[in-house]
């Protein structure tokens, strides 16, 4: 039996190692290995490690390719891997069972990968493996070939828009610190990825850093910029090792430091670790943040471009917005504005998470509806329930009711209803969810990370969040929906930086499309999503009580009690309403409301 | 601790560092920041102790305090709240009973630490026991792992 | 010079003027908590903020450089609700003791939320409340009343370069303190003091003294060395009270921790407040100061016609003045006759 090229491709994203891929990777290795009768599979065998490929849910996942013919495994296990050995690679029978299924399919039909085209495809930690697939060359052929106004034109004509948040146009970011008149400048990558619910920038990196590499090359030189910085989340250690190994990589090969492909260009970039502050992601605070200091944001103008770190003409791009670079050079900007709409061009990274059948990362052309993300990408809501709204832009973002999913997902549809595309966070929320709790959740996280810096934001937030708290407790007061929305007026107009100003939008949106939702737990005292503890009531049915005692069981605070064939009670000056009993019942006897 | 400060200060002095990357290592190396060690570098560098201090408590990933032997990172992003979080951090607090406040067991076995978002939000709800990342993290697993730790420790006595 | 107009009045002001320097140069008032002309920018309190033609969102003027033609308003009724509800959430934080405070009368944060009518029940909510007191010997530092306007830890970085204090922690936790939240153990310049907007920071021994019923103030000039700073020793009855200094002093307002608090000598019992003569005795006798200084002329008349000019010697001090200490000198070279005349700062 002769084989040619076998690749098996396990994923080793954040994702992947959390749900064994190390071991998954180490089985296939020692399998391949051990399996005497197969050496010639050996011989032609290549096992690696591949990044995130946005489906994570379904981790471990494993490519089987076998001449090219491409077989996907889901949920592996190292215990799995002798048998798709034996049966796969030795008797070319996939295991069918294990496959992944239609869903799988599904999740990567409407998506457009530019970003993610090769995140899951090529060992990140290989700069081969990169250049294999044309890396480097769009930088290559910019640095021997291009003037850097040249540059500057093509990403402006191809519409791109930083993807960090505020969708600011790239190509005038660069022309603007082209134009600041110094002979240093920097350029910085952001890679402090804050907003709790999206992780495409960790995936960029982890599966291909050599891309964000070659952007900020790119990029440095259309500014004339010899000095980079990426400020990477240190709650990311994969990413952070992956992308240092690939620094060093490409200074060997002479792709950073002095004379760049034999040019006349010197370039370096240096990483610094953010060290867990959110509002970091903003322009000036990150700046600060490198100079060592607190990251306090400082009021623009000046603008970074023209007076940044260290005062210096600083021009800072996000990591999506940074590995889309190459690709826009090598294609041609003609191409990138193929897809998106005229004012959103391109492709969007998204974090799909919460109450979906498949979350994942996806990137899927500006202008997709909301629809074809959540029923067709994402295969609807999990668990058979009702979508209520997706959350999108985190912290920053607003709440986008169920009614309105025909929506385009693109900045300036997503800001019409007060929300925003934000970094790209998407979260589904179903019909258990509390709008105001969600609410409350992200007002918590703003209020946290204020810098206390300014008064509306110091002090604003932490009494939006008090009067959240307190209606989820059902101690609200009639006024107080007109009260959040003064507040919230205030912080919006009077905080200094984007952190604050946008602090209020969850709150706003969720007021605007899910008024009833606070009214009732206002007047009537009752969350209706039955989320806010302080509102519910845990009790048990007699009549369906089996006295099984599961719930007895369960309970942390033991609030139950009972004994065998007599109904159990819960003790309601003792339960902390966790709503551990509720979940273990088989029988359905534990009430909440 | 003065050589290993010295050490620390030499490889920051030629990486030219700053303030947070120096404060990050010596907390790799100590577990925490300790108050010797700021008033170390502020002497050796010329700055003032307060710029440290200020930077130290700024950032979250600063602890001022060492932490217990165990760690247990419950993720609070926002994926992870919808999927429970909070639910799973409470019964976390219950089994380890650590009251509001505290964040360490009072034998210091274990700190109990918030995080928000690791970026592993599609196997959320997430937690990470002494580094190693558990997905779709139910309080039950939890438990188990965090009883698995305690376990050889008490049959020992 | 820049042209813009500020209320509709056409005002001209140099380049890189702030709207807030623009209006205050031009008798437009603008409130402000955070901001000190001597200092730094800082744009935290949020008072300042004016409405720019063209602009969606209010600005800080006080961190908004003036540009050509620019169009602001200092007052619109949009703005003085933001306004009232800045001092809301800042007074919703603060303990509300005026009736105690120090600063009373005072206080820029009081008369803000007179002016506004502001009482700070409207977000009522939790309130940082600080256990500890600061152990040191000048400066009383009441955090709660602290409103992070960042005065002290620029002053303190500025003016003075010591770095005693930063901000810590963030948020709503924020405080300002000195390293792990330490005793302070600094200069005790007091300028952070001085330039305190609220009551955080008063001296330890003010307490009680008296705040503005009865207060005069008396502008002096410092005794204890030769640079002369300019102070105002504030006096109820006949007791310096405290003492403060007046930014268009030449000293700028800045003091050291002797001129600012070292003033308790003045009242001192033991203060020498009339000449005294030692007699053959031992003993020192209360007299006027025409016989002590007779009873001086004479001694010195006699020492120079028995043992010559200069057998005499005069020290000056470091504190007297430039003018007392070129008087010295004269009197000893011209009056007494000899060239033996010193300086204690020489020693």
């Amino acid at each position: 039996m002769q084989r040619n090229n076998i690749e098996i491709r396990v994923c080793m994203g954040t994702g992947g190692v959390a749900s064994g891929g190390a071991e998954v990777l180490a089985a296939f290795r020692q399998e391949v290995a051990a399996s005497g009768i197969a050496a010639s599979v050996k011989e032609h065998c290549s096992t690696h490690q591949v990044g995130c490929r946005g489906l994570c849910a379904k981790d471990v996942l494993v490519d089987v390719a076998i001449d090219g013919e491409k077989v996907t495994y889901q949920f592996i296990k190292p215990d799995m891997v002798p048998r798709i050995v034996k049966e796969h690679l030795l008797e070319n029978k996939p295991v069918d069972e294990w496959r992944v299924g239609e869903d799988y399919e599904r999740f990567g039909r409407k998506q457009i990968k530019v970003v993610l085209a090769d995140c899951g495809r090529i060992d990140p930690e290989e700069i081969d493996a990169y250049i294999a697939i044309g890396g480097y060359e769009s930088s290559r052929d910019v640095l021997l070939n291009w003037y850097p106004e040249e540059v500057v034109t093509e990403i402006k004509q191809s519409g791109l828009r930083g993807r960090g948040g505020a969708g600011f146009p790239t190509g005038l970011k660069w022309e603007l610190g082209k134009k600041a008149p110094d002979d240093i400048k920097y350029i910085i990558c952001n890679a402090d990825e804050g907003d709790p619910g999206a992780f495409m920038d960790r995936a960029v990196i982890e599966g291909n850093p050599h891309s964000v590499i070659e952007g900020m090359i790119i990029g440095a030189y259309a500014i004339c910029a010899h000095h980079g910085y990426v400020y990477i989340r240190a709650e990311y250690p994969l990413a952070v090792e992956r992308l240092k190994r690939a620094l060093d990589q490409a200074r060997e090969r002479g792709f950073l430091g002095n004379r760049l492909f034999g040019s006349n260009f010197d370039f370096d970039i240096k990483v610094k670790l953010g060290a867990g502050a959110f509002v970091c992601g903003e322009e000036t605070a990150l700046i600060a943040s490198i100079e060592g200091q607190r990251g306090m944001p400082r009021p623009k103008p000046p603008f970074p471009v023209n007076k940044g770190l260290w005062q210096r003409p600083t021009v800072i791009n996000n990591v999506e917005t940074l590995a889309n670079i190459p690709t826009i050079i090598r294609k041609g900007c003609g191409w990138y504005t193929s897809y998106g709409t005229e004012k959103s061009r391109g492709t969007k990274v998204f974090a799909l998470t919460g109450k979906i059948k498949n979350p994942g990362l996806i990137e899927v052309p500006m202008g997709i509806t909301l629809r074809e993300i959540v029923e067709e990408i994402g295969g609807g809501i999990a668990g058979g329930k009702a979508l209520k709204a997706v959350q999108t832009g985190g912290p920053s973002g607003g709440c986008i009711p169920a009614s309105m999913l025909d929506l385009n997902v693109d900045y300036e549809s997503l800001a019409k209803v007060g929300s925003i595309v934000g970094s790209g966070g998407m979260i589904v929320l179903d019909e258990d969810n509390c709008m105001v709790n969600m609410a409350q959740y992200f007002v918590k996280f703003t209020q946290e990370e204020s810098c206390g810096k300014c008064v509306p934001c110091r002090v604003g937030t932490k009494r939006l969040l008090e009067i959240l708290e307190r209606i989820t407790k059902g101690q609200g007061r009639e006024d107080d929906i007109e009260r959040l929305e003064t507040l919230s007026g205030g912080i919006r107009n009077m905080s200094l930086c984007g952190l604050g100003q946008t602090a209020p939008n969850p709150v706003l949106s969720t007021i605007k499309y899910f008024r009833e939702e606070y009214e009732a737990h206002i007047r009537d005292k009752k969350c209706p999503s039955k989320t806010c503890k302080a509102l519910l009531t845990y009790s048990i049915d007699e009549k369906l009580c089996k006295a099984c005692g599961a719930c007895l069981r369960a309970c942390p605070a033991g609030a139950i009690t009972g004994e065998k064939k007599v109904p159990h009670k819960i003790d309601q000056a003792k339960c902390i309403k966790c709503g551990s009993c509720y979940d273990v019942c088989k029988f359905k006897s534990v009430m909440r409301d | 601790m003065e050589k290993t400060l010295t050490t620390l200060l030499k490889n920051h002095r030629e990486s030219g560092g700053n303030i947070i990357s120096l404060l990050q290592e010596t907390q790799d190396v100590f577990g925490y920041i300790p108050k010797e060690a700021v008033e170390f570098f502020s002497d050796q560098l010329g700055l003032a102790p307060s710029r440290f201090y200020g930077v130290a408590t700024f950032y979250s990933q600063f602890r001022l305090k060492p932490r217990g032997k165990h760690v247990v990172t419950v993720c609070c992003g926002t994926a992870c709240h919808v999927q429970g979080s909070e639910r799973l951090l409470n019964s976390v607090k219950l089994e380890l009973k650590l009251n509001d406040e505290a964040d360490m067991t009072e034998d210091g076995m274990f700190t109990l630490e918030k995080v928000n978002c690791v970026g592993a939000c599609g196997i959320a709800p997430v937690t990470i026991i002494d580094k190693k990342v558990h997905g779709k993290a139910v309080s039950e697993k939890i438990i188990r792992e965090i009883r698995a730790i305690k376990g050889p420790r008490d049959a020992k006595k | 010079m820049v042209s813009l107009t500020i209320n509709n009045k056409k005002v001209s002001v140099p380049e890189d003027s702030t709207i807030l320097e623009a209006a205050n140069r031009n008798g437009i008032k603008v409130p402000t908590l955070c901001h000190h002309p001597q200092l730094t920018p800082f744009g935290g309190c949020r008072l300042c903020v004016v409405s720019v033609k063209g602009m969606p969102k209010p600005v800080a003027s006080c961190t908004t450089t003036v540009s050509e033609g620019m169009e602001v308003a200092t007052s619109t009724p949009e703005i003085e609700n933001f306004r009232k509800l800045v001092l809301e959430l800042i007074l919703s934080d603060h303990p509300n003791d005026c009736m105690t405070c120090e600063a009373t009368g005072s206080c820029a944060l009081q008369e803000l939320a007179y002016a506004y009518g502001v009482k700070g029940q409207e977000y009522a909510g939790e309130r940082r409340v600080y256990a500890k007191r600061d152990g040191n010997p000048f400066i009383e530092r009441d955090m709660e009343k602290c409103i992070l306007c960042g005065r002290c830890v620029k002053v303190c970085d500025e003016v003075q370069g010591v770095e005693a204090i930063d901000f810590t922690y963030r948020g709503f936790r924020s405080k300002i303190c000195p390293s792990y939240e330490d005793d302070l153990d600094c200069e005790f310049c007091g300028q952070c003091v001085s330039v305190c907007p609220t009551g955080a920071l008063t001296g330890k021994q003010w307490a009680r003294k008296g705040r503005y019923e009865g207060v005069r103030e008396v502008d002096t000039t410092c005794p204890y060395c030769g640079t002369g700073c300019t102070l105002t020793a504030h006096v109820k009855g006949n007791e310096i009270v405290r003492v403060s200094s007046k930014p268009w002093s030449p000293n700028e307002g800045w003091l050291c921790v002797k001129g600012r608090f070292g003033y308790k000598f003045v009242n001192s019992p033991d203060r020498l407040t009339k000449p005294l003569i030692r007699r053959a005795s031992g003993e020192f006798e209360e007299t006027s100061w025409t016989a002590a200084l007779e009873y001086t002329a004479a001694w010195f008349k006699k020492i120079r016609e028995q043992h010559g000019a200069d057998a005499i010697g005069g020290l000056s001090s470091a504190r007297c003045t430039n003018e007392e200490n070129y008087l010295f000198q004269k009197f000893i070279r011209a009056g007494v006759g000899t060239n033996n005349v010193d300086h204690c700062a020489r020693l």
